[in-house]
């Protein structure tokens, strides 16, 4: 690598085409980066088609990245100086370049480097400014409130949920799985195993208690207060689902839809045009009671059997004011291992839970956190991942403010 | 005996053993006895699932073979499992005895003598009265591991055990898995099996059931349990009372000698109905005195229309 590491601007550039290329969404760590360099030093760089397969054989792992790929290298490489530029701001010809194409691949590659579709939007420039940054740099991103951000701002928010992975609380299932340190003695294989020694001493082989992560129940509130949210919380709910095997998802506003297989989907736009079609009730009111009564009698029995953890997102302001509230609440906090309740307007410095629907939900809740932003589901993957014990505090502290 | 001819052979086979099914349940297992597919019964708890198990397997005079699911159930407990103590001391004479052939040893310790048979294992063996029943019990109590395991088995009905060979049913069991709904069966599984949901049973028939199972009920007050347990399964309750309840019921009221419903007894003896203290409170009083004039009121009309 003496050659390029000398030079310098190959090796910067073939750095910015990976980051290029994974902003589109093709998975490329900094090992395939030092792969590439090391290929195209072994391959030279004195053909253009030759320096193209060569990225192309590091970078591209599977069939429905060719198009991707081909795009951006075309886009990247015609201009060495291009990157910069666009750190600066939109390249107009390009841009013009990329409005006569309609096929989405194409434009996921201009949206991937920050030449998005400007007509639709012109009042936007500022923020756009911004943006071009994003693919680069997700920070200015992650404390931005959901509300507060732009179409583009929210594709770039919905790209980033789709790249958290999370840990999970792990809880001790009735499986055994093999352990050096197991506390059982696992006969089967220690005889199996004895067969194959030729001397005659018989090693121990042991299991001890798999583990297992608790099943997860998402009931999310749609209505017309929540929007912003609970949009970005059903694109959370997808990566979820896509991640691991038990999670369920329910939208809720004046009716409790189940939206489990719609998400199943791993194309989360086609996943979400499912969600949309067979909710009804976007943005409407919300009868919280309403839904939680028909969740506990139609669906606690059937999700909830396993120790599930339910992430209840609502703002709590329930427009019918009956007094079945609490009644449902602790019915829910029973049959749930925990119950975790995202507010958004947690995020408002001085909040105080004056409400009453709020004042009524609180005391059957075992967390209460927000969800507004990038951080804040950050915030909630750790505490799903069991590693974070301190809400214990700043429930009670909730709980004498309420 | 043979396997019934035709739906309402079915109903009439059922019936023989005091199993009063409804249309839809009695074709489905005519379908499921006919095509040889595994049967999967899901409902709420207590209405008469694992029964239906029982019933088929004593009017067809077979075998029963029941696997009870649980979590983390694996295929030491489910399929087979070697006898390691056994093993253990054969190896350990062989040993005293001299001989150290090993090949010899081990196919003498990974015979049918020292196999432990489980629930699915012993379903493929032959029987004498022909193919056993496997009841797979409320399947959703198990983990997708051994729902897959369970596919498997399922699709060809055979076992296969490494030091031993495979094993396969000469003819294939009849199956039938119940759930309780607990969690969702994954749709590979469900696909292989013909589905039947058991409901609550109306009126005509559940009186026809208590009949049958509870004889020294009067006439009246069995006609009033089943009025009252409908009643209350109209109502907005977090668990209905299934056709078991109701039979405990009676049975309850049967000791008590009570002849006919008051308010008092049904106050006392819900707990023997409803199960959550949330239902309870709900019913009990006046709610209850109040189903029970609506009851007599019905009855008095029809027996007028009469």
């Amino acid at each position: 690598m003496t050659e390029l590491g000398r030079e310098g601007r190959l090796a910067d550039n073939i750095m910015h085409f990976a980051r290029a290329l994974r902003a589109t969404g093709i998975p490329v760590g900094p090992g395939s980066v030092l792969d590439a360099l090391k290929a195209v030093e072994t391959a030279g760089i004195s053909r253009r088609d030759d320096f193209y397969w060569t990225l192309h054989s590091v970078f591209v792992h599977r069939r429905e990245q060719l198009d991707l790929f081909d795009q951006v290298f075309h886009l990247f490489w015609r201009d060495p100086k291009l990157l910069e530029r666009m750190l600066g701001l939109s390249l107009p010809s390009l841009a013009a370049d990329f409005q006569d194409h309609k096929d989405p691949v194409a434009r996921r590659v201009a949206e991937a480097m920050g030449l998005g579709d400007k007509e639709n939007q012109p009042q936007e420039d500022e923020l756009e400014f911004d943006m071009t940054m994003t693919f680069s740099d997700q920070e200015s991103l992650r404390q931005m409130d959901f509300d507060d951000m732009s179409a583009e701002e929210t594709e770039a928010a919905r790209k980033a949920i789709a790249r958290m992975r999370m840990s999970f609380e792990r809880i001790r299932s009735r499986r055994l799985t093999p352990s050096s340190t197991g506390d059982h003695i696992d006969l089967r294989r220690t005889l199996r195993e004895a067969h194959r020694s030729a001397h005659g001493i018989i090693p121990l082989h042991r299991v001890r208690q798999d583990h297992r992560p608790p099943v997860l129940v998402l009931i999310c509130d749609i209505s017309g207060s929540m929007t912003g949210y609970s949009r970005m919380l059903i694109h959370f709910a997808h990566a979820l689902t896509n991640d691991r095997h038990r999670v369920h998802t329910f939208a809720f506003g004046t009716r409790l839809t189940n939206i489990t297989r719609d998400l199943r989907n791993r194309d989360v736009d086609l996943a979400l045009s499912k969600v949309a079609k067979r909710v009804d009730d976007w943005s409407g009111g919300t009868k919280i009671s309403g839904c939680l009564h028909d969740f506990n009698r139609d669906w606690s029995r059937r999700v909830l059997g396993q120790g599930a953890v339910v992430v209840l997102v609502t703002d709590g302001l329930d427009r019918d004011a009956d007094g079945g509230l609490a009644h449902e609440m602790t019915l829910l906090q029973r049959s749930s291992r925990r119950l975790i309740w995202l507010n958004p307007l947690l995020r408002w410095r001085g909040f105080e839970p004056r409400s009453w629907g709020i004042r009524t939900m609180l005391p059957h809740v075992d967390a209460f956190r927000t969800c507004h932003n990038l951080d804040s589901l950050e915030d909630l993957a750790r505490s799903l991942s069991g590693e974070d014990r301190s809400p214990d505090e700043e429930m009670k502290r909730w709980l004498t403010a309420a | 005996m043979s396997l019934p001819s035709s739906i309402d052979a079915t109903v009439a086979l059922l019936e023989s053993a005091d199993y009063v099914a409804d249309r839809s349940l009695a074709t489905s297992v005519f379908l499921a006895l006919t095509m040889g597919r595994p049967l999967f019964l899901e409902g709420e708890a207590g209405v008469g699932k694992t029964e239906t198990a029982k019933v088929l397997a004593s009017a067809l005079g077979r075998d029963l073979i029941r696997l009870q699911c649980y979590e983390g159930l694996d295929a030491a407990h489910a399929v087979y499992e070697w006898n390691y103590p056994r093993q253990m001391v054969e190896i350990r004479l062989a040993e005293a005895s001299g001989s150290v052939d090993r090949e010899q040893i081990s196919r003498d310790i990974y015979s049918e003598e020292f196999l432990v048979r489980r629930p699915i294992l012993q379903a493929l063996e032959d029987h004498e009265s022909g193919p056993p029943v496997l009841l797979i019990d409320e399947l959703d109590r198990t983990d997708e591991p051994f729902e897959a395991y369970l596919l498997e088995v399922l699709s060809d009905f055979q076992v296969t055990i490494p030091e031993f060979g495979t094993i396969k049913a000469q003819e294939p069991p009849i199956v039938i898995i119940t759930s309780n709904r607990t969690r969702e069966i994954h749709d590979a599984l469900k696909r292989r099996c013909l589905y039947a949901w058991i409901d609550y049973p109306n009126a005509e028939r559940e009186l026809d059931i208590l009949r049958r199972k509870m004889p020294e009920c009067s006439e009246r007050l069995s006609a009033e349990i089943v009025g009252f347990v409908q009643s209350l399964r109209d109502r907005d309750l977090f668990k209905m009372p299934g056709i078991a309840e109701t039979l405990d019921w009676a049975a309850a009221l049967a000791s008590l000698d009570a002849m006919t419903l008051d308010s008092q007894t049904v106050d006392d003896t819900l707990g023997v109905l409803l199960k959550y203290q949330d239902d309870i409170a709900r019913i009990k009083g006046t709610e209850a005195t109040v189903l029970l004039e609506q009851l007599r009121a019905n009855m008095a009309t029809k027996a007028a229309a009469q």
